[in-house]
């Protein structure tokens, strides 16, 4: 595990970070009636070379959140601190520059990328707009990123609509990779594929990571993909964070009850694999007005007292897993106490 | 077979004709569904299972479409000789079908009792108001609360998983024989995934009905179905029952396509892909569609097409990696 081990230097820092989009009402006199609380106070460290997952059900604020780390939303509160520099404080200029290193790879592979230009003209655009090269070495430069990408080079004279949907997710990792980025946000990277490219492109993603050393956001609602792909996985539930580990201790270990439900509802490839799943009652509620205390209350099958009352915060119980819900804070406080007491025994 | 079927698809074939050439969609598929059991199609887009079921309920819009040949044989009658009037006696009555995106596939100006009604008046021989109670009856049926007050409200303001309910409930009004589920929880998320299909699962259970479930996903095929058939590129290329597929899977693709899947218990190694991409569909190559893709390739497979055996009791497979063995 890269990045893991050096703790020390951080990538990537998001403290407190809130987006909230204002409900309003009324045709010409609008009253502000309430916020859609997208994202609510999420902190977490991205460490350089590392993968970090984030994964969540639609709605649960995870592509708000990669969208107001670059900037291309602004957030209502909170700081993103790239290697040392805070982003919210920079002027439009100064967050331009520092976009080059920071790319994103969007869901949808048609709808990135314009229609109306070739391949090699996608590919260059950010080379030209952080006007690094001249022509001639724009031209090898994305030449070199289709090959990177495995596409050839004709291909460049192309139009998007010539390609297939892992064609077109190439590309648009080949324009990520134009500018020489450091950290690369992926939302849904290959969930509109089918399955058989998606195994393609999750290889040109780790190969890619390798050679480059890159550091990788990886937003996603599949588990399996996100545990194959990170490091480290977050979940996030209703724009907060529950549950942030490692993807091993994560599969083996999860502790916040929504991460083990979702665990549980993923349809293994085995047939007669009916093991205890749990199924949620009811749907997320919605985010304008999350419910009071810890936000899983509603759904959550062990719901207590306390947690409709007090929100829970992220606490690590131990090796930087961490975790978000009463239960197991008391849990966690009950066996330290166990412990010492038989230590002292 | 020995025992009853209820549909009986044989070599069916439908043809797009279009400006730029002919897309053979779907070409030669045969499959049966015995009375009560679950039939799982899987392949991904473009492999021509959509197409299938859409021919079997002869909703292909024609032209560009056209069903060239075969039979769909419904408790041995053929579907596809019948005249429009008899056929619309079938869909929705004794067939019913649900599909991906159940925004789209309700009408958001009437509310969905009004929806619900209109189906079971159409097909069953009741008033109105004994409709409405019937609709009612299978919502609380199919798990949405407070059925009677919600039958009166409009599909866009039930959420995504209690839409496809509704679209479930809807389905199940006229007691079908058979119910083709087109991707019926791709649009949802995991968790509202598990609810929808525990509940499809109980009411095969409580009602007997055959459910035909089209899914590119092969986690939703073990979960819910008896019997696969792996489609690719319009052809069947494997076709057996789930524990087989799942264990000693035959042909290359369907191999090819539960090794690529990143596995959640295994620890991180690197995926082995199937290399390549679908054939252009206006220009299949003229032997084995998968040739291309597969690493086991031979040089009959690029001169001829294989034929769909029974290579072992019950497991059919086309690829004349097979055929040899047998021969």
């Amino acid at each position: 595990m890269i990045g893991t081990n050096k703790a020390t230097e951080t990538l990537l820092k998001v403290e407190n970070l809130k987006k909230y989009f204002p409900v309003k009402k009324g045709l010409v006199i609008q009253r502000h009636v309430g916020d859609v609380k997208a994202v609510d106070g999420v902190s977490f460290e991205i460490y350089p070379g590392e993968t970090l997952g984030m994964v969540g059900e639609s709605g649960c604020g995870k592509s708000t959140l990669g969208r107001t780390i670059l900037r291309l939303l602004e957030p209502t509160q909170g700081k993103v601190i790239f290697e040392g520099q805070t982003l919210n404080e920079l002027s439009r200029e100064e967050m331009r520059k520092i976009r080059s290193q920071m790319q994103m790879i969007f869901q949808d592979p048609f709808a990135s990328l314009n229609p109306r230009m070739r391949v090699r003209d996608i590919i260059g655009e950010p080379i030209l707009i952080h006007g690094v090269l001249n022509r001639v070495e724009r031209e090898k430069r994305v030449s070199k990123l289709l090959d990177v990408v495995g596409l050839s080079t004709h291909h460049g004279e192309r139009y998007p609509h010539e390609f297939s949907g892992g064609q077109c997710q190439r590309i648009g990792i080949a324009r990520a990779l134009a500018v020489n980025p450091k950290l690369i946000i992926c939302d849904e990277p290959v969930s509109a594929l089918d399955v058989s490219i998606q195994a393609q492109v999750i290889n040109l993603l780790e190969d890619l990571q390798a050679e480059f050393n890159l550091t990788y956001l990886l937003i996603a609602h599949d588990v399996a993909m996100v545990k194959h792909l990170s490091n480290r996985v977050a979940v996030m539930y209703l724009g907060k964070l529950v549950e942030l580990t490692s993807s091993e201790e994560l599969y083996l270990n999860p502790r916040h009850p929504y991460t083990i439900a979702l665990l549980s509802a993923i349809l293994l490839p085995y047939p007669n694999q009916k093991k205890g799943r749990i199924i949620l009652k009811g749907d997320a509620p919605s985010p304008v007005n999350p419910p009071s205390g810890c936000r899983f209350h509603t759904r959550c099958p062990e719901t207590q007292d306390i947690c409709k009352v007090m929100d829970p915060e992220l606490i690590d119980i131990g090796n930087k897993h961490f975790v978000a819900c009463h239960l197991t804070i008391h849990t966690y406080e009950k066996i330290k106490v166990g412990n010492s007491v038989t230590n002292h025994q | 077979m020995g025992r009853d079927l209820l549909i009986h698809v044989k070599d069916l074939r439908t043809y797009f004709y279009t400006d730029v050439g002919v897309v053979k969609a779907v070409d030669g598929v045969n499959l049966e569904i015995g009375i009560g059991e679950t039939l799982g199609i899987v392949g991904e887009s473009g492999s021509g299972k959509s197409i299938t079921a859409m021919s079997m309920m002869r909703l292909i819009p024609q032209p560009p479409g056209r069903i060239e040949g075969g039979e769909v044989l419904f408790y041995g009658k053929d579907l596809l000789k019948l005249s429009e009037k008899e056929m619309m006696k079938i869909r929705g009555n004794e067939i019913a079908m649900i599909f991906q995106d159940p925004m789209t596939s309700l009408n958001p100006v009437l509310t969905v009792g009004e929806q619900m009604i209109e189906t079971i008046v159409l097909h069953q021989k009741v008033s109105r108001s004994m409709a409405k109670r019937r609709a009612i009856e299978m919502l609380e049926r199919v798990g949405i609360p407070e059925a009677k007050g919600r039958v009166n409200n409009y599909p866009h303001l039930f959420s995504g998983g209690m839409r496809q309910r509704v679209m479930i409930a809807m389905a199940l009004s006229c007691n079908p024989k058979l119910l083709i589920a087109d991707e019926p929880t791709t649009a949802l998320d995991v968790t509202i995934q598990a609810q929808i299909l525990d509940l499809m699962n109980n009411l095969q259970q409580e009602l007997g009905t055959a459910i035909m479930l089209i899914t590119h996903n092969l986690g939703v095929i073990a979960e819910l179905c008896q019997k696969v058939l792996v489609m690719y590129a319009g052809n069947t290329v494997e076709y057996t029952d789930v524990n087989t597929l799942f264990a000693k899977p035959m042909h290359p693709y369907t191999y090819g396509m539960l090794e690529s899947s990143p596995k959640l218990e295994l620890r991180k190694q690197r995926l082995d892909p199937i290399e390549g991409h679908p054939p252009d569909p206006y220009r299949l190559p003229q032997g084995c569609n998968f040739a291309q893709r597969c690493r086991r390739i031979m040089p009959v497979c690029e001169r001829e097409k294989p034929t769909l055996l029974e290579i072992e009791p019950g497991h059919f497979v086309s690829c004349f990696l097979y055929e040899r063995v047998k021969i």
